[in-house]
């Protein structure tokens, strides 16, 4: 990994070279709300601050000299690697029998733009999901293959980032193209791939002096200092598995609303349904022939008709939802793919309208 | 193959269902192909005659006579599906569920005594045996298609029953509710309209009724940390599935 600096007003001279050969997405304000979507340079909330509360989220601008002064918004990068909503095959059952079609669309491959270490870190497990599981996601392996990954690391974490009790941030350290750490005068820049090292080639690249480095490292400290937010974990999976029945999940249940919103916005959850897309006119009653499409998305352990089999769910109530929801996410997962489900983000605690905070959960389930 | 027959009735509502229905516009025809439209009267004169192997209900039992009425269509039914709030939940007209329909019939009508109602305005399912209920106000059309295709081809319906923040989340819209204080619905209600009022930012009335398991307590609890009365909370779930979520309310608390 080399590190190396440019001024600050040559970022934009990155995103014009990106742009030839990538689909740019990143975080843009939207609705006074920092979303990711296809954005540019100007995009760049630069200089807002986000305020993240449990249930509560607020965005206001002209707040900071930095560029990237902003944390984190609602969507992870998920969004585009694991779509909402996406067709798998189209299908036709005739009297000759059934024929599936997969449809594949060439596509402009995506570089992520801003992504922060927990997001990085979620998108290690979603590769365990994803490709290192006994069935290969063929959609997610070529999105992800052929996107490039511009990351950032943080200055100001949010009022519920706590990936340092994880691990999994503020720091990045690997699974990057580039990385970007923003000092007073400059940016200073990692690459950590032979693509990351490209975007390079040809730019007025500077030499880091000691002094900037202990300005990257002093910024770092002070990021991790500023974590407001813990989360033990020496006792997982143990103390969940060991209080099924504690009074607490109860009381969860009657906050929780199991809207789901949670599993939506945090960039692990991984679940997903499928279903059978059908228009009329796809139906002939004369030839007897069926025609649609498979389509994939996004489900939650929160909705009832999910995980249901013959018979009904095995989670019937709020409270075995929640349970499961959390018992997932910080304790089979560590059985299942070897580190906890979760990456401290803080999202599901800022997107939960009634403010549910999983590292509260869990310091009550210990007591 | 014989195409199955369909009827649609109307009860106590504003048409707006079967409106949706003709709004399938070139999808209609679609449907004229697959099914013999043997009773609707927005679209033609056939008059009621026979049995029918789905018969598609509007509105809310609100007179006596429909009681009579909504009994002899089930007799001629082999399924029975309601559409909307009205039919499924009761309707705006069921706000008289929690008052006097007296008080009501004069402060509306000028001569109320030729107003020959009942005092309630009810769902269809609380009088017939329902197989099927579509939510909304009015109903989605691509929800409506879904569910005749279901009958056709003899599967289960694939109409979510999560709440609408899973669709509004999929569409990847910001939330209101959390980073605007507003007293959005959408937790409590059922998916199913395309997050039709976030997407404009606005908050969600619930048109589309109380989604399964709804813990209103909780959400309502919340508005009010946010700022609002308990009276402007229960304002808030007396619309047209009122009937619906008070009842969902009570039931969870
Ligand atoms: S959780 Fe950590 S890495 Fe993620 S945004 Fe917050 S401080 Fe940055
Ligand atoms: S924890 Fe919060 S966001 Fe998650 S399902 Fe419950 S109420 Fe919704
Ligand atoms: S569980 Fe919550 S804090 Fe953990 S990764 Fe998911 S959204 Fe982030
Ligand atoms: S805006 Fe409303 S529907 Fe959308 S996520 Fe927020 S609460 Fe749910
Ligand atoms: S957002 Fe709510 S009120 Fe608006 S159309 Fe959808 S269900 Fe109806």
């Amino acid at each position: 990994m080399t590190i190396t600096k440019i001024k600050k007003d040559h970022l934009r001279l990155i995103f014009d070279r990106l742009k030839d050969s990538y689909k740019l997405v990143g975080p843009r304000v939207e609705n006074d709300v920092i979303v990711l979507t296809e954005m540019d340079f100007h995009d760049i909330p630069a200089g807002y601050k986000d305020l993240h509360g449990k249930g509560v989220y607020r965005l206001s601008g002209n707040k900071d000299s930095n560029t990237f002064s902003f944390s984190l918004g609602p969507d992870s990068f998920k969004r585009f690697l694991s779509p909402p909503v996406r067709e798998i095959f189209a299908f036709k059952k005739s009297k000759k029998g059934i024929s599936a079609n997969v449809s594949s669309k060439e596509e402009k491959p995506t570089a992520f733009i801003g992504m922060r270490a927990c997001d990085i870190s979620a998108l290690k497990l979603y590769d365990k999901v994803f490709l290192e599981g006994p069935v290969r996601d063929t959609g997610y392996d070529s999105l992800k293959r052929n996107s490039l990954i511009i990351a950032v690391n943080c200055l100001y974490p949010n009022g519920n980032c706590f990936c340092d009790s994880l691990g999994t941030g503020p720091e990045v350290r690997d699974g990057f193209d580039l990385a970007i750490t923003e000092i007073q005068d400059s940016f200073l820049l990692e690459t950590g791939s032979s693509k990351g090292s490209e975007i390079l080639n040809g730019l007025t690249i500077e030499e880091v002096s000691d002094k900037e480095m202990d300005e990257k490292n002093s910024r770092t400290e002070d990021c991790k200092k500023t974590i407001k937010r813990h989360i033990k974990v020496n006792d997982l999976p143990w103390v969940i598995y060991r209080n099924p029945e504690h009074p607490r999940w109860t009381d969860v249940a009657s906050r929780c609303l199991a809207c789901g919103n949670c599993t939506q916005v945090c960039p692990t959850c991984f679940c997903n349904s499928s279903y059978d897309r059908l228009e009329l006119s796809g139906i002939s009653k004369k030839s007897r022939e069926i025609s649609g499409n498979k389509v994939r998305a996004w489900d939650s352990c929160f909705s009832k008709n999910f995980a249901r089999v013959h018979g009904g769910n095995f989670r019937p109530s709020r409270r075995a939802r929640y349970r499961h929801w959390m018992t997932h996410k910080l304790a089979y997962w560590i059985e299942q793919f070897g580190s906890p489900g979760c990456v401290g983000c803080g999202r599901c605690i800022t997107w939960c309208p009634v403010g549910i905070d999983i590292t509260e959960e869990l310091e009550a389930i210990r007591k | 193959m014989k195409r199955p027959r369909i009827g649609v009735f109307k009860f106590t509502s504003c048409d707006g269902c079967q409106l949706s229905i003709m709004n399938l516009e070139e999808k209609f025809l679609d449907l004229l192909e697959l099914f013999d439209i043997a009773y609707f009267r927005e679209t033609t004169d056939r008059p009621l005659t026979g049995h029918f192997d789905i018969s598609i209900v509007e509105g809310s039992i609100s007179t006596a006579w429909q009681k009579n009425d909504i009994v002899d269509i089930r007799e001629r039914s082999r399924y029975l599906i309601t559409i909307g709030a009205c039919a499924t939940a009761g309707g705006l007209q069921a706000l008289r569920n929690w008052g006097s329909i007296t008080d009501y019939k004069n402060y509306i009508y000028p001569s109320p005594v030729i107003i020959n109602v009942l005092s309630t305005s009810t769902p269809i399912s609380e009088h017939v045996y329902v197989d099927y209920e579509l939510w909304g106000c009015p109903i989605n059309e691509k929800a409506f298609s879904e569910t005749l295709i279901s009958f056709l081809i003899g599967k289960k319906p694939g109409i979510p029953i999560y709440s609408l923040c899973m669709e509004c989340k999929r569409m990847g819209l910001p939330c209101i509710l959390v980073s605007k204080s507003e007293p959005c619905l959408g937790p409590v209600t059922r998916a199913g309209c395309g997050a039709l009022c976030p997407y404009f930012q606005k908050p969600c009335y619930g048109c589309f009724g109380p989604k399964e398991d709804a813990n209103i307590e909780s959400l309502l609890k919340q508005f009010q940390n946010m700022g609002l009365t308990q009276k402007e909370c229960i304002l808030l779930l007396d619309k047209m599935n009122t009937y619906a979520y008070r009842k969902a309310k009570i039931e969870r608390s």
